[in-house]
């Protein structure tokens, strides 16, 4: 799609983050984005909490805010429901989004605003220099944890969909292609939009994601799903994914006598997200890790019912300035 | 029984309505002063409700009561104590007979002092009143539920909305003992009960045999009352909350600067109201979001303010102290914002229900970092009209955030409000960024004459800018660590709060030669008032000094402190508004009278309290 702008018309500032970090290969996958998207820069905010992955406003020239820590989902609602002809970027890292901001994040999805909320998922916290966060693996060593955490992580997907979420993507940081095209569907999708970058933190936490951070990698460890698609992964697609009981399984086209036509084809806009679910939490080595956009519903969007509900009001009642409001109440004269 | 009603002239004159939580006294309390207000008297309601949603019948923790204080002159309180007490039952005869006076009437229901019901109320004879020691001769007893049934036997209700009807029988009683005219309650029951017509025909009913009761059977009451009234401000008036008031100062702010109305909030007792009444007013275009949490209320309003709305947020208790960190936001970002905080009873929970003045030097100083921040207080129900709109046309030409206090007592009690004109009302205007400065202008270039940034919505083209909570360079707007720019920056924060103009101080009373000023802020006005009215009518030399504006402090203030030989700051906190002016006041070391009960000032001990403060 042609817009009027590039990349460059997004794009501000030198970027601060440690050479080879993750942030950076996002950061140029959304400038790109966004002039695909076309949306003038003036009418677009970034508003991200804090984190090494919040300062990505500053290198954004758009409107926008770098807050506090946690608070990036609530603060994007108020600035999406007082202004809804903004296009609205939330950012944030795992930390900041599913730890401290946790509360916020299911109810951003929970209610619907249409925000794109973007989780830049190291599973570290790198700014205060590397302790575990509400993402790492049980057992995960850190400065906060050198014996191993004894926690469970959340798995952001089934965050999402416990908190009724309309739109779930993932992409991997290092794939250009593949992150522009969730973020493109999740501005999009009307309501709220979570895509899930996997990137790396060459500092604290290098490699978290190696299985599927280069080209070769994601062939083997990653399938793409497309709604309305096979879902068929591996060098030469020879692999699928056919339901088996309750859940899924992994198996060789030609094989067994399986054919392209026994796979299952991926819908994205089905209501019920039981298959999808299945999808996201999908890990190795038994199963490739899903990529792309996984879940996308149509359903009412918070800030469109709040504006609507005014419209309809508006329209009911008799009083419309201050004055008549006065108006209503039990008035009584004094001569 | 004599033949001939004696009618008694009263300056003032004090009800207090009690019973169980879902008696409806609040309705029989406002129906009451409404109609008191209609014929000019001036009026000052305070409801005193229990913490618990709805606490066993009969019991003592369930009792609510509702005073009404109505007068022929101007009404500053509630009053101390009351001339009639309305209780519906044992328990609020045992809880509420200690805010009546020695010579008041007491009105009761008998069907509600039956064995069990004075078992609940923890009494331990058959004779109440004999156990609390009330003169026979002064109550009313009177069969109320059995005359409600009586009344409505043939109207074909359950007997479950029969009994809801027993507050109007008080109610009408309460009427005749003051001669007000029926017919003014009669339509407000038939307006509130609009849609369910044969409800409000049950209780004009109700409110009719009660008054009749009253007539019949006189010579059981001492007297009746009129309470006339004297001089009057000509208007429209109507009756109001401070809730309500506060609500209706954020709208019409809002129309006065021409930008949409946003409130973040998260229910909280007493704010929520404020919640309530805006979220019913979608057709002025009003926003309201139910937030998952106070936070996501104060931090959502950050967003609807860099959005360009005028942000608004509110709370009470511990709601302030989960804001704090997004009031701070506000601070270093330098957006408009509105933070109320409706105080009640702490620490921590507290007593949610009750008001104090406790958060004062939490809301001036508990914030990390140097962050200044104006407060106001409101002085009384009406005054959280103009408090509001005062504190978003600060918020909003002065780029900052402002906090505005009020409390439980003030939230919740009404008074007759005089309709304002908004064309007489100051304008509101933002420092809207110049169209000419584009290409030039970062975010922090400020206004020469009083240190205020532009406001740059987004949406506007060429006007693009980051935010945020780091600290940022005053020339370029990008993040900065540099030790001089923090220094400077911190300094340019605290000259733009410093700058905001506020009006003086007033001294009212013996302003040239009183021998005590008495000072105290926000709500504390009317009991203050009174006192200082009461001690002036015995002669005392005395003036009050109250505070409105609180950060900054009026230029005066300095003045009028040091004016007079003695100073008691009078506060409902253990010396918060002593400690801030101490600070900001060289030399100055005042006496103080504090309270922490939750309750409001009784005028009475204040008076005893000062007058000692004199002789000492």
């Amino acid at each position: 799609m042609e817009t009027k702008y590039t990349a460059q018309d997004y794009k501000k500032g030198q970027p601060r983050w440690c050479p080879g970090c993750g942030d950076h290969f996002f950061l140029a996958a959304l400038h790109k984005a966004m002039a695909e998207i076309g949306v003038a820069p003036h009418n677009i905010a970034v508003i991200s909490g804090i984190g090494c992955s919040s300062r990505l406003p500053h290198y954004m020239n758009t409107y926008g805010m770098n807050t506090i820590h946690g608070r990036a989902a609530a603060i994007a609602t108020g600035c999406k429901v007082a202004n809804p002809e903004l296009s609205v970027w939330q950012v944030s890292g795992d930390g900041d989004g599913l730890a401290i901001g946790g509360n916020h994040f299911i109810h951003a999805n929970r209610r619907n605003i249409n925000l794109n909320m973007i989780l830049l998922n190291n599973r570290i916290y790198g700014l205060t220099k590397g302790q575990y966060s509400p993402t790492s693996p049980r057992g995960f060593v850190s400065k906060s944890s050198p014996y191993g955490t004894v926690e469970d992580p959340f798995r952001p997907a089934e965050l999402c969909f416990g908190a009724r979420g309309h739109f779930f993507a993932r992409a991997v940081a290092t794939d250009a292609p593949g992150t522009v095209e969730i973020l493109k569907a999740a501005h999009a999708h009307k309501g709220a939009s979570v895509c899930e970058i996997l990137q790396n933190c060459v500092i604290f936490n290098d490699g978290t994601h190696d299985s599927v951070y280069n080209k070769e990698g994601r062939a083997k460890n990653a399938i793409y799903l497309r709604h309305g698609e096979p879902m068929v992964f591996g060098a030469n697609n020879e692999y699928g994914l056919m339901q088996e009981g309750f859940g899924l399984k992994v198996v060789k086209l030609g094989e067994n006598g399986i054919t392209i036509d026994d796979i299952l084809v991926h819908d994205a806009h089905c209501e019920d997200n039981t298959l999808q679910l299945k999808l996201a939490l999908m890990e190795g080595p038994d199963f490739p890790i899903a990529l792309g956009v996984i879940r996308d519903v149509e359903a009412p969007t918070y800030d469109e019912a709040v504006e609507a509900q005014i419209a309809e009001v508006k329209g009911k009642k008799a009083y419309h300035t201050f004055e008549e409001l006065l108006l209503t109440n039990d008035i009584w004269e004094v001569k | 029984m004599s033949e001939q009603i004696i009618v008694k002239e009263r300056d003032e004159v004090i009800v207090r309505f009690s019973g169980d939580s879902g008696d409806g006294m609040q309705l029989a309390g406002n129906i009451f002063s409404t109609v008191s207000a209609t014929v000019g008297n001036d009026i000052c309601t305070f409801p005193d409700y229990p913490a618990d949603i709805r606490a066993p019948q009969g019991s003592l923790t369930g009792v609510s009561g509702f005073q009404v204080h109505i007068g022929s002159g101007k009404v500053y309180t509630p009053g101390d104590l009351c001339d009639v007490l309305v209780a519906m039952n044992a328990a609020a005869l045992k809880t509420q007979y200690r805010y009546a006076k020695p010579d008041a009437a007491i009105i009761i229901d008998t069907d509600s002092f039956g064995s069990a019901d004075l078992k609940k109320a923890a009494f331990v004879t058959e004779d109440p009143l004999a156990e609390m020691n009330i003169d026979a001769d002064r109550v009313i007893a009177c069969p109320i539920t059995q005359m409600v049934k009586d009344c409505l036997a043939d109207s074909g209700m359950e007997p479950k909305a029969v009994l809801k009807c027993r507050n109007m029988f008080a109610l009408g009683l309460v009427c005749w003992l003051f001669d007000r005219d029926l017919e003014v309650a009669f339509n407000y029951l038939r307006e509130k009960f609009a849609k369910k017509p044969a409800v409000a025909e049950a209780n004009i009913k109700v409110i009719q045999a009660g008054y009749d009761y009253g007539h019949n059977t006189h010579s059981s009451a001492t007297n009746v009352y009129r309470v006339e009234t004297k001089h009057k401000v000509p208007g429209r008036y109507m009756d109001i909350t401070g809730n309500k008031a506060t609500a209706y100062g954020f709208i019409a702010a809002a129309e006065r600067a021409g930008l949409k109305l946003y409130l973040g909030s998260y229910p909280i007792t007493p704010a929520t109201d404020v919640l309530h009444e805006l979220s019913k007013h979608k057709s002025l275009g009003v926003t309201t979001v139910q937030c998952e949490d106070e936070i996501a209320g104060c931090a959502s309003a950050v967003g609807a303010a860099f959005a360009g709305a005028l942000a608004v947020t509110s709370t009470s208790g511990p709601g302030i102290c989960l804001k704090s960190e997004a009031m701070n936001l506000a601070v270093i970002m330098e957006l408009p914002l509105v933070v109320l905080d409706v105080q009640r009873g702490g620490p921590a929970t507290g007593l949610p229900t009750k008001s104090e003045q406790t958060d004062l030097l939490q809301v001036l100083f508990g914030r990390n970092g140097e962050s200044p921040m104006p407060v106001l207080a409101a002085t009384s129900p009406t005054d959280c009209f103009n408090a509001a709109y005062m504190a978003c046309k600060i918020a909003l030409e002065h780029m900052t955030p402002v906090v505005l206090l009020t409390d439980a007592f003030v939230a919740n009690g009404s008074g007759a409000f005089r309709l304002p004109n908004l064309a007489e009302y100051a304008p509101i205007n933002p420092p809207y960024v110049p169209e000419e400065l584009k290409g030039t202008w970062t975010p922090y270039q400020r206004q020469e004459e009083n240190g205020v940034r532009y406001w740059a919505v987004p949406g506007r083209e060429g006007f693009q800018h980051i935010l945020g909570g780091l600290e940022k360079d005053n020339k370029t707007g990008a993040i900065s660590t540099d030790p001089e720019n923090h220094d400077l920056m911190t300094r340019l924060r605290q000259q733009k709060i410093d700058a905001i103009p506020v009006p003086d101080l007033v001294v009212e009373g013996d302003a040239e030669d009183a021998d005590l000023l008495i000072v105290g802020f926000g709500g504390t006005y009317g009991h203050l008032h009174a006192a200082m009215d009461e001690m002036r009518s015995a002669g005392k030399k005395v003036a009050l000094a109250h505070f409105k504006y609180i950060n900054p402090l009026p230029k005066n203030t300095a003045e009028v402190l040091r004016k007079y030989p003695k100073v008691v700051v009078a506060e409902q906190n253990a010396g918060q508004l002593a400690a801030w002016l101490r600070m900001k006041v060289d030399g100055f070391v005042p006496c103080q009278y504090n309270e922490v009960k939750g309750q409001p000032f009784v005028s009475s001990q204040l008076i005893n309290a000062f007058t000692k403060l004199m002789e000492e």
